[in-house]
């Protein structure tokens, strides 16, 4: 074929501008979605007489939460309303991803342990978990176990240190005085293993000699808070829940109190999630080839060693990332706690404060916003938890 | 080259498509969206006996679904051209804003800072009610004033969860709201015993009554801590719609005052009355001022019944939730029903 280089020109410029071409339609395309968005919206809400704004987080709420970290009632601000529902999404999440990833890392192991029970019983466990929907699982917990517990005249009550009944689960309350002594000895149990590890560090490279930083930890931990509260006279008083009648109604007053709602969502949160952890775990382990546990053998590490310095650093590389991703999922599905009135985010800001103000447009973006923000910080420390262990290329 | 000049066309015409989409205000055209819908859409409880209930059969009945009939009949001259809606109470207003109904009667309370700031329109009040409680008879207590540290239960995004809260700060008295969603919800687990009182509109007491395991163990506290005018919400744009379910309920409570029933109206075409003839259509322009046919207000006599009629037949003595007429009865019976003149 002839080309005569006129033509060849011609075809480069055209080539050129069919690329750039989509991509400024794109742009355009873009713009103007945005564009439609807010102006529809713009032009909907005032149609309908509707301001936009957030100037209604500093009235009064007047509703009353059942379960809140913090002090609040009816005539606390929309705006504390929020961070109720939040610490509570937090509270939830947090305890959750600690049980899913205990549960996850102990289920995981038992998977390949050469037990046959433990080992079918942790199958059972994982494939029961993780294949029933979570809000049944959460009504499982909810609606069956916790609303077949006794009345609260009838309480469970176990070795006076626990009652458990269909209102909630008690335990006593620990008041200490003078409590920042213990806090004191804990600061300086941590400083003085720090300079523990360092001297270690010193003598391990100059003579090879092994000092047991841990141990010495686990008796400074001890030690250190109990010689202070000697020091600084701490007290501990213990503040039983009490049975208080009023007319023909029972309720424990005083102590700690769980609600059942808290519980049921916990519990099926933390079971659904750590069946998913322990598939992470399994494969974390398995992915790790047998040559790399024989080498460590044949230099003389022991089985801990082995464990703790060859096979767990490395599987950790391949099991953090899956389970960055369930923890997400488990601070996302805390939001299902509106099936059964626990009072999270979702249920309190996004359900009873949209409600009573009408201001569904600020009040889902705000919690969208803050649903993002806070996947986005626990993936965040996991993303650099990873870094930190990820294989260091030389 | 043709294959890319085609492809940048596409992607011109879909902006183009997009630029000339006209945005939505949707306002003032209720009536001839229900028309050229030919049903109603309304929105109702997720089941309050007497008020708003679905059967076996799947076929809604109550005073709120009468209302909700009356309008059909009135627009489109047939009560059972209507689509029902269960929703919550949190998700009521708005799923009316956002235009899925055309008409809210789901049991709602009049307020200030509904009316004014959800731009929505109560057109009037259907039911007059008030905030009770509800508590087992072997707690041996008899008031409202002696409840202290109880676990109540409620339903959530509602006036009912704000009067609570009230209720017991003005007393000076411990409570604990359990809160949920549903109305069902919060009456099981007031029947499991997950809390020790349960609380609503006193109407809503006796009918949630009717739903637990032993409706006699269970007692309604004579107190009445609220008032609770119930009734239809429009959006908060279209004066004309307003209009029209405002005067459906007035010709049903007016058509009582002046004795017309589903029965008797037919008989009543020969007489010489002004007001009845007026109701029945046959004087006087009521309809056109509503945009309607002039047999709207016959329609919905004949079709549904007058206020009393609806009364007695879902939420009176002799039904399940009963009720006695009360405060709604008509004005001249001594009660707060009261119609302004339909002519």
């Amino acid at each position: 074929m002839f080309l005569t280089s006129q033509f060849k020109t011609s075809l480069r410029k055209n080539l050129q501008l069919s690329k750039l071409l989509p991509q400024l339609l794109l742009i355009i395309l873009f713009c103007y979605i945005v564009y439609f968005f807010t102006k529809n919206t713009q032009i909907n809400l005032a149609a309908r007489n509707l301001n936009f704004g957030f100037d209604f987080l500093n009235t009064n709420s007047g509703f009353d939460v059942q379960f809140s970290l913090i002090q609040y009632d009816g005539s606390s601000s929309y705006f504390r309303s929020y961070l109720v529902g939040l610490l509570n999404t937090l509270l939830v999440s947090f305890f959750g991803i600690i049980f899913a990833t205990i549960l996850g890392f102990i289920v995981g192991i038992s998977r390949l342990s050469p037990n046959w029970i433990v080992n079918k019983l942790s199958l059972i466990y994982v494939e029961l978990f993780r294949n029933l929907p979570l809000l049944l699982q959460i009504f499982f917990w909810y609606f069956v176990v916790i609303r077949s517990l006794p009345s609260t005249e009838k309480s469970m009550v176990i070795l006076d240190f626990l009652i458990i009944n269909l209102q909630g689960f008690y335990i006593p309350k620990f008041i200490f005085s003078n409590f920042i002594y213990i806090f004191y000895g804990l600061f300086l149990a941590l400083l003085a293993t720090f300079a523990v590890k360092y001297y270690a560090t010193k003598v391990f490279y100059e003579s090879g000699k092994i000092i047991p930083v841990f141990k010495i930890f686990l008796l400074l931990i001890i030690i250190f808070p109990i010689i202070f509260s000697l020091i600084g006279d701490v007290s501990l008083l213990i503040e039983y829940p009490k049975l208080v009648k009023n007319f023909g109604i029972f309720n424990y007053v005083g102590g700690v109190k769980l609600v059942p709602e808290f519980l049921a969502l916990l519990f099926s949160l933390s079971l659904y999630t750590s069946a998913f952890i322990a598939e992470n775990v399994r494969a974390g382990i398995l992915a790790i080839s047998k040559g790399q546990k024989e080498a460590s053998k044949s230099l003389g590490f022991n089985n801990p060693q082995t464990l703790k310095l060859i096979v767990i650093p490395q599987a950790l590389r391949v099991i953090i990332p899956p389970t960055t991703n369930q923890y997400l999922n488990l601070t996302k599905n805390s939001s299902l706690a509106a099936a059964i009135g626990y009072p999270d985010l979702a249920g309190v800001f996004a359900g009873t404060a949209l409600s009573q103000t009408g201001k569904a447009i600020e009040i889902i973006f705000m919690v969208m916003m803050t649903y993002l923000t806070i996947s986005l910080i626990i993936s965040g420390i996991l993303n650099w938890y990873n870094k930190k262990i990820a294989i260091v290329e030389r | 080259m043709k294959k890319i000049k085609i492809n940048s066309f596409a992607v011109l015409a879909f902006v183009v498509t997009f630029i000339f989409t006209t945005f939505n205000a949707n306002a003032n055209q209720t009536r001839e969206n229900v028309i050229k819908r030919g049903s109603l859409n309304c929105g109702v409880s997720q089941g309050v006996p007497g008020f708003s209930n679905a059967d076996a059969s799947g076929k809604w009945a109550g005073i709120d679904v009468d209302l909700c009939r009356a309008v059909a009949a009135a627009v489109l001259g047939d009560a059972n051209k209507v689509k029902y809606s269960p929703l919550s109470a949190k998700d009521r207003f708005e799923v009316l804003k956002a235009g899925d109904i055309d008409v809210l009667a789901r049991n709602t309370t009049w307020t200030l800072s509904r009316d004014g700031g959800l731009a929505v329109d109560f057109v009037g009040t259907n039911f007059y009610d008030g905030q009770g409680f509800m508590i087992r008879k072997a707690a041996n207590i008899n008031s409202a004033k002696k409840l202290n540290n109880v676990k109540v239960c409620v339903e959530t995004g509602t006036t009912t969860e704000l009067n609570l809260r009230d209720y017991f700060k003005q007393q000076k008295l411990k409570y604990e709201p359990v809160a949920f969603t549903k109305a069902d919800e919060a009456v099981a687990a007031y029947d499991a015993g997950r809390c020790d009182v349960y609380t609503t509109d006193k109407s809503g007491l006796a009918a949630n009554r009717t739903k637990l395991k032993n409706p006699a163990d269970h007692l309604i506290l004579p107190e009445t801590i609220s008032k609770e005018p119930l009734g239809p919400v429009v959006r908060g744009n279209d004066e004309n719609w307003a209009n029209i379910v405002r005067w459906s309920l007035n010709v049903m409570i007016e058509a009582e005052e002046y004795g017309i029933t589903q029965a008797n109206i037919d008989s009543l075409k020969s007489t010489e009355d002004p007001a009845i003839k007026r109701l029945l259509g046959l004087e006087g322009e009521t309809g056109k001022n509503l945009s309607l046919a002039n047999t709207w207000s016959y329609n919905i006599i004949k079709q549904v019944g007058n206020y009393a009629e609806s009364y007695n037949a879902n939420v009176g003595p002799k039904t399940p939730v009963g009720l006695a007429r009360g405060q709604n009865a008509s004005w001249r019976n001594g009660g707060l029903l009261y119609s302004p003149p339909v002519r």
